[in-house]
């Protein structure tokens, strides 16, 4: 086994893992405080690729300014699904919120599809980040290296924001017991909002991170939400810690499988699904019961 | 200060509350006694605003809260201290303290509650469930003393207590009365209602059946006894 290709391989793992980490994330705060599994995840992603590179395309606007742009307007578009077609669904069987975000998922693929073609667009790395550096036995390029740096950045200073602001308080109680923190005066369904607007920010973000690294395409979304789905069920579903340990830790593993036989990539990840259904069934980090 | 009238909810079909109307005075502690299914606690659940199949008016202070949600109601100065105590697993004991917003002058603030309940300081950064039953339910109560709420609902505190605790919970209930807080208490322990009260609603199957002010209780504790099915 040649050890140049093992550290290259680990480091890709850290980058996928970095990417599983910032959807799942989001997924499990949304699901957490709306008990909403949010099928359009994928397509979230989607669009801050898109962002990215319409913003530069149309108006010039690079990779930095889009960088915090393009997350906030596809969570303004988050807020307005939320205001005019989630909330009417929050009473119903959860059956309800599948068939729309499913639908949402299809609904964004196919536009774009319809407006770019399926082939995809290119998109410039950074100048500031297009050198490689040399680790070691290998050379690797930097924009992957700031990739995973970011990455650990926003999930730690999401991890801050949901266990030591008032913010973040309000969301443990909420997602812990909605009825009661209404009764204790909290207007919960005022920050429902708010937390959607951030876990689809987030998916928006990867999305953006990801378009100089993959092709800007329509489905580049719905390849890797099954797998972050995945990730959610190992870590946990609603258990933050749980989603950023788990998207890192598949991620490396399975990158280190792909070492063994590129055919175990997947193959892991769904391997160790299954296993953790098994024994425990709630995830590896759930501190409560599974939902 | 908090007074119900003709309140009638139902749970589907089923009726659950028949035309129940009461009076809690400022500065008074009413309970509300009767058996398991009475509607004692779906009678909190109306007042609260978190059982919303109901008709009747409820007001606060002269304030009508019909059309008002739950967090509208609290805000209005209405504490709730759950049956179950509604510590949460996820939030720390100071947390759980400071969730709800402050909503009126509190006499409780943090350091009285700490002061009055030690082990509540020395496990604050612990999570809320990690205390024992007692003190999870001193935490409960002291939520609601420390928001500043001016009428405070408690469903059945001394349910699953030991008798020490009962007795410690009866102190609390009494220095709260005295700091002038209104209370309405949810209570089948016909014991522990007699010695905070100061009178008695007996309900039963859904409606007020009797009245008695706490004098005259010891006289009819028979009759309560058998209503209470002990």
């Amino acid at each position: 086994m040649d050890l140049g290709y093992v550290s290259i391989q680990l480091f890709n793992g850290l980058v996928n893992g970095a990417f599983y980490a910032l959807l799942s994330l989001g997924l499990a705060i949304i699901f957490g405080v709306l008990r909403v599994v949010n099928f359009a995840h994928g397509a979230v992603y989607m669009l801050g690729a898109f962002a990215a590179y319409l913003l530069l395309q149309q108006f010039d606007i690079g990779f930095w300014p889009a960088l915090v742009l393009a997350p906030i307007g596809v969570a303004l578009l988050g807020v307005v699904v939320e205001r005019l077609l989630l909330r009417r669904l929050y009473g119903l069987d959860p059956l309800y919120n599948f068939l729309l975000t499913f639908g949402l998922a299809l609904f964004l693929q196919d536009a774009m599809r319809l407006r770019f073609g399926i082939q995809g667009q290119p998109y410039p790395t950074p100048d500031e980040l297009s050198a490689s550096v040399s680790l070691g036995p290998v050379s690797y390029p930097v924009y992957r290296l700031f990739v995973i740096a970011f990455s650990l950045l926003i999930c730690v200073a999401t991890w801050y924001l949901i266990e030591r602001t008032r913010l973040g308080m309000v969301v443990r109680a909420a997602t812990e017991r909605a009825e009661l923190t209404r009764a204790l005066g909290i207007d919960v369904d005022r920050w429902v909002t708010a937390v959607f607007a951030i876990g689809i920010g987030l998916a928006a973000l990867a999305g953006v991170l990801a378009a100089p690294m993959r092709n800007v395409a329509p489905l580049m979304g719905s390849e890797l939400i099954i797998l972050t789905f995945a990730v959610v069920v190992i870590g946990g579903l609603g258990s933050i810690v749980g989603a950023v340990t788990a998207g890192f830790l598949i991620g490396v593993l399975a990158s280190l499988g792909a070492v063994f036989n590129p055919a175990f990539e997947n193959v892991i990840v769904f391997a160790l699904m299954a296993v953790v259904l098994l024994v425990r069934p709630a995830g590896l980090f759930s501190s409560r019961e599974a939902a | 200060m908090l007074e119900a009238r003709h309140v009638t909810a139902h749970y589907g079909q089923a009726q659950a509350l028949r035309d129940v109307s009461f009076e809690v005075k400022e500065g008074e502690l009413i309970t509300l006694v009767g058996r398991n299914g009475a509607g004692k606690s779906t009678t909190l659940r109306c007042v609260m605003g978190l059982h919303r199949q109901m008709s009747g008016t409820v007001r606060l202070g002269g304030r009508d809260l019909s059309g008002l949600a739950a967090h509208e109601r609290a805000r209005a100065g209405l504490g709730y201290v759950p049956d179950d105590r509604g510590i949460y697993a996820s939030l720390t004991v100071e947390e759980n303290l400071l969730l709800p917003p402050q909503v009126g002058p509190t006499r409780w603030p943090l350091e009285r509650v700490f002061k009055a309940f030690p082990v509540l300081k020395e496990r604050r950064r612990h999570p809320g469930t990690k205390l024992s039953g007692g003190e999870q339910q001193a935490l409960s109560i002291a939520r609601a003393l420390r928001m500043g709420a001016s009428v405070v609902l408690l469903d059945e505190p001394t349910e699953g207590l030991a008798p020490v605790l009962v007795q410690q919970l009866r102190d609390i209930l009494l220095e709260a009365k005295r700091d002038g807080l209104t209370m309405l208490l949810v209570e089948q322990n016909l014991r522990f209602a007699m010695a905070v009260a100061d009178r008695h609603y007996l309900l039963a199957e859904g409606t007020v059946v009797q009245t008695f002010a706490n004098a005259e209780i010891a006289a009819h504790e028979h009759e309560l006894l058998r209503h209470l099915g002990v």
